[in-house]
């Protein structure tokens, strides 16, 4: 299928490398890029990039399924990268994929 | 038999309330059929600002929803309108077409908003402030414009500015009169409150007449009498209120300012009551809602007793509360002068606080209070009670000027007497509630009963309640949760983690029954604390836990960049460091070199993969300058040098912070030696705070030179330095071990008293001892330098500090 093609697929890190609740950033092509491993081992992909004001979300405190900027607190959802609560914003959010213990992230 | 057919016009507040207290006693007489112009089932009209201001949502307010109706088996018309009352044949008619006939009729139609004949008054974006629809445009206007214009410094105008301040809007208030809240504040007090809502980004524009408002189908701002002119794309106009009574007046029934009342709330036609600010007794139409509860409880006794019965109303005193976070104000009575009245007055305008009780013939008639609003339920009593004041003395009329404890004003209210105004509950239904449903604080009281569900002006006295009823059971009954995670409070958090003998921030979270399993960035950096407190021998720090600064150990900047801060003892530095710093900046092209206040040298703009390097190559240990930790102990040049000096402030400095440096600590703790009472190290605001004197120290506590300034309490003098390291391990352990997460020193202090702190670590010669020991523990376990731990730790390094480059193939 065509829509497969145009996807690229980038392996970034093995499982084991990345800590629970530790992001780790990895840069593709100039983008910063969070990866974040919750307490069951899923693996979620956001820009390294708040939506309120750029803050680095891969140094933020991971809470479940969500990450504290450490610039200004906003609560940003792993899932989507949109913010949470009053604020209003979202961050570009990849899809991920598991093999052999490897992470792949799917570009488009 | 047929049931008497009931019939009120308005679902208000003033009606409803009625109709809930006819239904207390007698639920199944009438049967009651209810219209409302609003689309809407009742609610608490006061809360709008709160919706506004962002602390509620609409469906909080809501008082009795649409199922409330149905189960009482009451008929109501939501979004319809009574056009016409025919007295005669005892039956109203609707906009909607409805007939209904009335054995009793009860109008309680409120008030409109008053808009006075501006030209352009009609455009879009011009409103009152009044009901849902004002607060839903206004919060829809605020996501498409910038600017608001409030026309009214009063109450309403105020509270209505303050919730588009909220809602992100540039806010301009506009009076007509040289003083905000003329109607309730003397000229002192309305200084005050507008130097503080300026401070809050209000902006005033005073004795100004509006004379049009201008632009093309919406409007775009407003012309003054004197020629000036303000852009607005919004305008809420809020300078009054007028009783709506042209129902009435079109029924032929008595109206005058609104519809006139007599005792019993009957209206001069038969059996049609009045009751709420459509109503008018002795010449008198209330606008809160403290009077229409009393009210109420008349005209339900009325109705229910089908005879008038007892003495009926006999008006109301009112008092008025500000509904503006940040802004305490209060006052009652008759609040300004005139050559009868004699005032006492405390007027403390560095501290912002203001009060003024009005005397004539040794009575409280009338108050105006700032900044602290504590004494407002005493004085309100007094000015009820109408007590004779002559032979007690000023203690009794503002506690809180006093240090004597002072009973609370609740001891003697009789039971029927109202506690919370604005939700008309009375002192038996607060005991009672406590009582059978067995209430421990003041939040429960608040879901129960509704009291302190609106102003909060009477949460003192509920919370005064709670412990008369409960006795000893009720301490601390009030608790701040620690966050929003849990309904526990830092105290009982630490408590259950004591007894549970918990011992890592997931189990905490799980047992405790969090709500958010995997808590949030408050509580999780707060557990992570108090676990390491309770255990520091044991507990292994979770560093996911922490803010990113004291994982990483660096400050993070504006731009995701970091500072290092090494550490220079006592702000002494040598040529060796001096030269190890200017290498590495230069190697690293570090984009700033600044002294700090704390006397060290902060590298800023390193990027976060040179941390390590930049450690290992300088090889100073860490200042901890981003740490919730012991700071720096600044320091004066002392004796060695200075010709006042009286002690080696330096050696001492370098000590002190050579002992307490890596300690964790509830906040950031600085301190500082000087050496003479000159204080060149500003020891006096510091969170300890060291002044060197001929043959002995003095040590200073709980001073702050941050965003609350605040200078050091004395806390004692120290004969030696034995003695002077002896109180500050017991000073800091106590902090730590009692202080809530992020409490600073000073607030701590104010918070458990002075006195009690020295009660505790210099008197109480056990409880020394103890505190001591236990610091001595955590300094035996605080670690190694984290600097040095990481520089050689390759796991850890890859863990934080990696920025992995992925090549795209
Ligand atoms: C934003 C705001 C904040 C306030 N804050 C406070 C405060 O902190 N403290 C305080 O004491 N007071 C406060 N007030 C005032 C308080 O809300 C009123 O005093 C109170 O609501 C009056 O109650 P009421 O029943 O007389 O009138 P309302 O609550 O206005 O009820 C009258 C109802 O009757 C309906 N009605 C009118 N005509 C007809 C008709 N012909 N047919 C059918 N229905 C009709 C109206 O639509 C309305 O819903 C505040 C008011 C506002 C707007
Ligand atoms: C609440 C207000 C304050 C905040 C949020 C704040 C924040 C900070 C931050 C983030 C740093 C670290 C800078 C860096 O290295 O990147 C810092 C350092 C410092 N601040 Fe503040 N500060 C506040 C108030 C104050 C005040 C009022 C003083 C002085 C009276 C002060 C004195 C210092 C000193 C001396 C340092 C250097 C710290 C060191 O050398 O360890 N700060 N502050
Ligand atoms: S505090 Fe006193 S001793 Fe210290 S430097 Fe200043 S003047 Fe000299
Ligand atoms: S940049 Fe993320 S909260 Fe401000």
């Amino acid at each position: 299928m065509n829509s497969v093609d145009k996807q690229k697929e980038v392996a970034v890190a093995t499982v084991d490398e990345i800590t629970v609740d530790i992001p780790k950033e990895v840069i593709i092509e100039e983008t910063s890029i969070a990866i974040f491993k919750t307490k069951d081992d899923t693996i979620f992909a956001l820009e390294n990039k708040c939506p309120h004001k750029g803050g680095p979300l891969s140094q933020g405190i991971v809470s479940g399924e969500h990450v504290f900027c450490p610039l200004h607190d906003w609560k940003i959802s792993l899932n989507d990268g949109e913010a949470q609560g009053p604020d209003e914003g979202c961050t570009a959010s990849y899809d991920t994929r598991i093999e052999n213990n490897t992470v792949y992230l799917l570009l488009n | 038999m047929k049931k008497e057919r009931l019939v009120l016009i308005g679902n208000g507040m003033a009606g409803m309330y009625t109709i809930e207290e006819i239904l207390k006693q007698e639920p199944d007489r009438f049967e009651i059929t209810v219209f409302g112009k609003e689309p809407h089932p009742n609610y608490n009209r006061i809360l709008l600002s709160s919706v506004l201001q962002g602390d509620s949502e609409l469906e909080d307010i809501v008082l009795n929803d649409y199922d409330w109706y149905e189960e009482h088996n009451i008929t109501l018309h939501a979004g319809d309108e009574v056009t016409r009352i025919d007295t005669t044949n005892k039956q109203v008619e609707s906009a909607g077409g409805i007939v209904c006939a009335y054995d009793h009729l009860i109008v309680a139609t409120g008030s409109n908003p008053f808009m006075p004949p501006i030209p352009g008054s009609d455009k879009e974006g011009v409103i009152s402030f009044r009901d849902i629809k004002d607060t839903e445009t206004m919060i829809e206007a605020s996501k498409k414009y910038e600017k608001a214009a409030v026309i009214g410094g009063g109450l309403l105008g105020l509270e209505a500015a303050r919730g588009l301040l909220n809602l992100n809007m540039e806010t301009e208030v506009i009076h007509i009169q040289d003083q905000l809240m003329e109607r309730q504040l003397d000229p002192n007090a309305s200084k005050m409150l507008k130097r503080e809502l300026e401070g809050q980004g209000m902006r005033f524009h005073m004795e100004k007449q509006t004379e049009q408002i201008f632009g093309r189908k919406r409007v775009q701002g407003l012309h003054f009498k004197d020629g000036e002119s303000l852009y607005a794309d919004l305008i809420v106009i809020a300078v009054g209120i007028r009783p709506n009574i042209k129902l009435a007046e079109n029924s032929g029934i008595e109206t005058n300012r609104a519809i006139v009342v007599n005792d019993f709330l009957e209206t001069s036609a038969p059996d049609v009551y009045a009751v709420g600010e459509c109503a008018e007794h002795n010449g008198i139409a209330y606008g809160l809602v403290a009077p229409l509860y009393e009210q109420g409880k008349i005209l339900a006794a009325r109705l229910v007793s089908k005879e008038p019965a007892g003495a009926g109303y006999q008006g109301s005193l009112t008092s008025t509360k500000l509904k503006v976070s940040g802004v305490d104000v209060f006052s009652a009575g008759e609040f300004g002068e005139a050559d009868d009245l004699k005032s006492v007055l405390v007027h403390d305008d560095f501290d912002g606080v203001y009060k003024k009780v009005n005397i004539r013939d040794n009575k409280v008639v009338g108050a105006v209070l700032f900044g602290d609003t504590s004494d407002s339920p005493k004085l309100l009593n007094l000015i009820n009670k109408k007590e004779d004041i002559s032979d007690v003395g000023k203690g009794l009329i503002l506690p809180s000027e006093s240090n004597a404890p002072v009973e609370s004003p609740v001891a003697d209210m009789a039971d029927e007497e109202t506690v919370c105004g604005c939700n008309g509950v009375c002192k038996g239904d607060i005991v009672s509630a406590i009582n059978d449903k067995g209430l421990t604080s003041v939040n429960e009281i608040k879901q129960h009963t509704n009291a302190s569900r609106s102003c909060g002006g009477c949460k003192p006295l509920v919370s005064d309640l709670l412990n008369a009823t409960l006795g000893d059971e009720a301490s601390g009954a009030e608790v701040e949760p620690l966050c929003g995670c849990t309904d526990l409070s830092h105290e009982q958090v630490t408590e259950e983690i004591k007894t549970k003998q918990l011992t890592h921030t997931r189990e905490v979270m799980n047992v405790l029954g969090w709500k958010e399993p995997e808590g949030c960035s408050k509580c999780r950096p707060a557990l992570n604390y108090y676990l390491s407190v309770s255990k520091p021998k044991e507990y292994e720090d979770d560093y996911s836990s922490r803010f990113i600064n004291e994982r990483v150990h660096a400050n993070i900047q504006n731009d995701g960049t970091y500072s290092v801060v090494p550490r220079m003892y006592g702000g002494v530095t040598n040529s060796e460091q001096l030269r190890k710093i200017a290498d590495v900046a230069e190697k690293y092209e570090v984009p700033l070199l600044k002294m700090t206040g704390g006397q060290r040298i902060d590298m800023l703009g390193v990027k976060k993969e040179d941390l390590p390097s930049i450690w290992g190559e300088l090889d100073m240990p860490s200042g901890h300058a981003y740490g919730k930790s012991i700071r720096t102990v600044k320091t004066c040049v002392g004796e060695d040098f200075c010709r006042f000096g009286t002690q080696d402030s330096i050696g001492m400095g370098m000590t002190i912070e050579r002992k307490y440096e890596r300690l964790n600590t509830p906040h950031k703790v600085k301190m500082a030696v000087s050496a003479c009472p000159r204080n060149c190290a500003e020891s006096g605001i510091k969170d300890i705070g060291i002044v060197g004197l001929e043959g002995h120290w003095e040590m200073y506590v709980g001073g702050n030179g941050g965003v609350d300034l605040r200078g050091g309490d004395l806390l004692g003098k120290m004969k030696s330095d034995d003695e002077l390291l002896d109180s500050i391990s017991a000073f800091l352990q106590y902090y730590r071990e009692s202080a809530h997460y992020l409490e600073r020193t000073s607030h701590w202090i104010e918070r458990v008293g002075l006195d009690h702190v020295k009660a505790v670590v210099l008197e109480d010669e056990e409880a020394r001892a103890n505190l001591i020991e236990r610091m001595e523990v955590s300094l035996e376990h605080k670690g190694e330098d984290p600097w040095k731990e990481l520089t050689y730790n390759e796991k850890k390094k890859q863990e934080l500090f990696e920025q992995r480059k992925v090549e795209l193939v």
